[in-house]
């Protein structure tokens, strides 16, 4: 085939031992004549140091807000493949877990209707479909419909939810990610669909403290497995272990709280004290294991620097337990969610994270809003100013006055 | 409207099923796995309580990927793994297999493939990234260019499991992040270094005024009218080249090659192992974009990652070593030099500084 561009920057990117997106959008050129004018664009780009896409428009299917993002080249004369060149995005299943069958279906659909690009996945979580044209976009939707594949979040709404891979193959998963996942994405499709949130808002369930969708980092709401109980040990394979490595320096001297102690009788552990950071099981995973009640802390309010800067989530419930509530289908969670929401539509305002809204309003403020008791867990510590907002006061003439 | 299905138009299904797509070891075995172990940086075994066993083989992929590409895995996981693959939420992808004896031949047909085997352990993980010039109007570098270069160097690393701990590079093209890279261990992030311009007629056209003035972190975006119509006015001293007002109003246009480049963070992860979960700090203020392969930004990553395998001690992440030796050790190690623009003058900058008489002398 000879090519429509010579692309000779872009081909320096086919050299090197990693797999290259190049070799991948040439491939995809080969049955798309609009995937080879997005090679063209893109060396321009290259050529320039700049992008060629507009700005934004609102594109969509029937019905829904949200899923799908407006692509449009500003050179749609030069490159007309891709003067309409939109993203779809199809929620992902939880844990991102497929069959060949499945995904066949997935990829015939943006091979015969869009470019026959994809991203597995977009960083939210979602499976992208790049390049479509407005006119496909209903038949993408309806064919991935047909497939039991719905649209995912995007723009001021809830944005698609993901998790780990959990329980269904990690032995520190505290609790059924993906179940809560699937769960809380079905219980609120409207949310997602239709856009109707100060901006966006993110869920992530990771099963432990390693936090693998990195939540604490990406999501409005994180939910991070932890467990009540004891560590398990198996003494046994400790001393395996020990024989390998000096648990002293590599496991002991690293625990944050310095809860464990090791000697001839074995390996100790005072769990009251243990922060459940995982350490000591990520480095013997053979001899330690979570305990068996396990749950979840749900933190609040982590985002990426716009607008007020970063943010990490915070302590919001030290310890929820996600199976019991499991048994409800999740009512608890989804109603400390829609006391959340209801906060922040009454209070934020456009553009506006829950997270900056619980800065600007204060944690006290809001906890007292959707009804949660202040605790020790939520800070690192007490304050340590003394301009304090006062509530309660005497009334200097009653004597013994009522506190207000 | 075309009626693909034959049936009502339906909405709102929700994510597929999960159940459909597992495996039967691991339907067998849901939440009854024991521990996991790895036999190299691109496979490890899952045991359960139940004796039953899940091998997972991990391949390392661009993310934007064409239809062939899954098609060759989809091939690869018929022959091998019952059908049955997953992708990892660093872009990897994961074939899983319940007999042993096919893990040999699997791997012999990935590397036909030439693609990599790894990523599991003390690794540069796969870069997690955002779409760049690709596919984004708000970039300020390109992310799969970069992504490449650094990876196409770094190869080693992924492949063979030799670093002190886990490291992982992440790559945003702007300061929205779709991708919030700010919690890793090595950070690229693209910037722009001067104000947006003012494109009046468009901005009383096709922006919302108000939304426009809140999107500005520093309030350098005021009201303003232009003929008759409300409009806004920038107060250019006070901007901090976000270009977040361009997200939200395509008349106020920030991108410009001439000074357009990627800032360089290290030291951010979010495991709550040992250490709480931090941000990455800022190491290199401004690289240029040089395309296809920015050699600087490889370089510099290669100067940390290499600082960072002799100094650290096993186990321990890049924050926690840089920690350990102190921020100035760090950029003298490094050879970067400390400016006025890596100390924090933005909200909460002050908590920053060092309130106390310990300095390394």
């Amino acid at each position: 085939m000879s090519k429509k561009y010579q692309t000779p920057l872009l081909d320096e990117l086919k050299n090197g031992k990693w797999p290259s997106f190049v070799n991948e959008i040439e491939k995809a050129a080969e049955k798309s004549e609009m995937t080879e004018d997005l090679l063209g664009q893109v060396e321009q780009s290259y050529n320039e140091k700049a992008g060629h896409w507009k700005h934004g428009g609102m594109v969509g299917v029937k019905g829904y807000g949200s899923g799908i993002v407006g692509r449009f080249s500003d050179l749609p004369e030069k490159y007309p493949g891709v003067k309409e060149f939109h993203t779809i995005r199809i929620n992902q299943p939880s844990g991102f877990f497929y069959t060949s069958d499945i995904l066949r279906k997935i990829v015939d659909i943006g091979e015969k209707h869009a470019s026959g690009l994809f991203n597995f996945h977009g960083s939210t979580g979602d499976i992208q479909i790049l390049g479509a044209k407005t006119s496909e976009l209903e038949t993408i939707f309806q064919q991935c419909v047909a497939h039991g594949f719905d649209l995912g979040g995007s723009g001021s709404a809830l944005r698609t939810p993901s998790c780990c891979v959990g329980m269904a193959r990690c032995a520190k998963a505290n609790y059924d990610t993906m179940h809560i996942c699937y769960n809380i994405t079905q219980a609120f499709q409207d949310e997602m669909h239709r856009p109707i949130f100060n901006y966006k808002f993110k869920f992530k369930f990771s099963g432990c403290g390693n936090d693998c969708t990195a939540s604490i980092a990406r999501a409005d709401m994180s939910v991070i497995g932890t467990w009540k109980d004891n560590i398990r040990i198996d003494q046994d394979m400790v001393k395996e272990y020990a024989k390998k490595m000096n648990l002293h320096k590599y496991v002991l001297s690293k625990c944050p709280t310095k809860c464990m102690s090791y000697d001839e009788n074995g390996l100790k552990i005072d769990d009251s004290n243990c922060t459940k950071c995982m350490h000591c099981i990520n480095v013997m995973p053979k001899a330690l294991r979570p305990g068996i009640k396990g749950g979840a802390t749900i933190l609040l309010g982590s985002k990426a620097p716009m607008v007020s800067g970063p943010r990490l989530s915070m302590v919001l419930v030290p310890f929820y337990d996600v199976a019991e509530d499991a048994k409800n289908d999740y009512q608890w969670f989804r109603d400390l969610i829609e006391k959340i929401w209801e906060f922040w539509d009454e209070y934020g305002v456009s553009r506006e994270r829950i997270g900056e809204l619980i800065q600007r309003v204060g944690i006290g403020n809001f906890i007292e809003a959707i009804g949660l008791e202040p605790l020790p867990e939520m800070v690192s510590s007490p304050r340590g100013n003394p301009f304090v907002l006062y509530e309660e006061y005497v009334e200097a003439d009653e004597g013994q006055g009522e506190s207000v | 409207m075309p009626d693909v299905s034959g049936t009502k138009r339906i909405t709102d299904v929700g994510p597929h099923d999960y159940h459909d797509f597992l495996h039967p070891v691991i339907k067998n075995n849901y939440g009854k796995w024991k521990y996991h172990e790895l036999l190299s940086a691109g496979h490890m075994v899952h045991v359960s309580e139940t004796g039953d066993k899940i091998y997972s083989v991990r391949v390392g992929s661009p993310r934007l990927v064409s239809g062939s590409f899954i098609r060759n895995l989809c091939d690869l996981a018929d022959k091998y793994c019952g059908g049955y693959l997953r992708f990892t939420t660093r872009n990897n992808v994961e074939f899983l297999l319940d007999k042993e004896e096919n893990i040999e031949p699997l791997m012999n047909d990935i590397k036909k493939l030439n693609l990599p085997l790894g990523g599991i352990g003390n690794v540069v993980a796969n870069i997690v990234h955002t779409q760049g010039w690709i596919h984004c109007h708000t970039a300020a570098s390109d992310a799969s260019g970069v992504t490449k270069s650094l990876m196409d160097d770094l190869y080693e690393y992924y492949v063979d499991a030799k670093l002190p701990a886990k490291v992982r590079i992440a790559f945003a093209c702007c300061l929205n992040m779709c991708g919030a890279v700010h919690c890793s261990d090595i950070a690229v992030l693209g910037i722009h270094r001067r104000p947006p311009k003012l494109l009046p007629d468009k901005i009383v056209n096709l922006c919302e005024v108000p939304s426009t003035i809140a999107s500005c972190p520093t309030n350098a975006i005021r009201p303003d009218s232009y003929n008759g119509k409300p409009s806004v006015k920038l107060i250019e001293e006070a901007c901090v080249f976000c270009g977040n007002c361009f997200t939200v109003c395509p008349g106020m246009p920030i991108a410009d090659p001439l000074n357009d480049g990627v800032s360089i963070w290290v030291g951010g992860k979010v495991s709550n192992a040992r250490t709480k979960p931090s941000f990455s700090k800022l190491a290199v203020p401004f690289l240029e974009n040089d395309p296809p392969r920015w050699p600087k930004v490889v370089e510099a990553v290669k100067t940390i990652l290499d600082a960072y395998k002799n100094g650290a001690e096993k186990g321990e992440r890049v924050g926690e070593w840089i920690e350990r030796i102190g921020w100035p050790k760090f950029f003298n190690i490094t050879g970067f030099k400390f400016t006025k623009y890596h100390i924090d003058d933005f909200r909460l900058g002050e908590t920053t500084m060092n309130y106390s008489a310990q300095v390394r002398q």
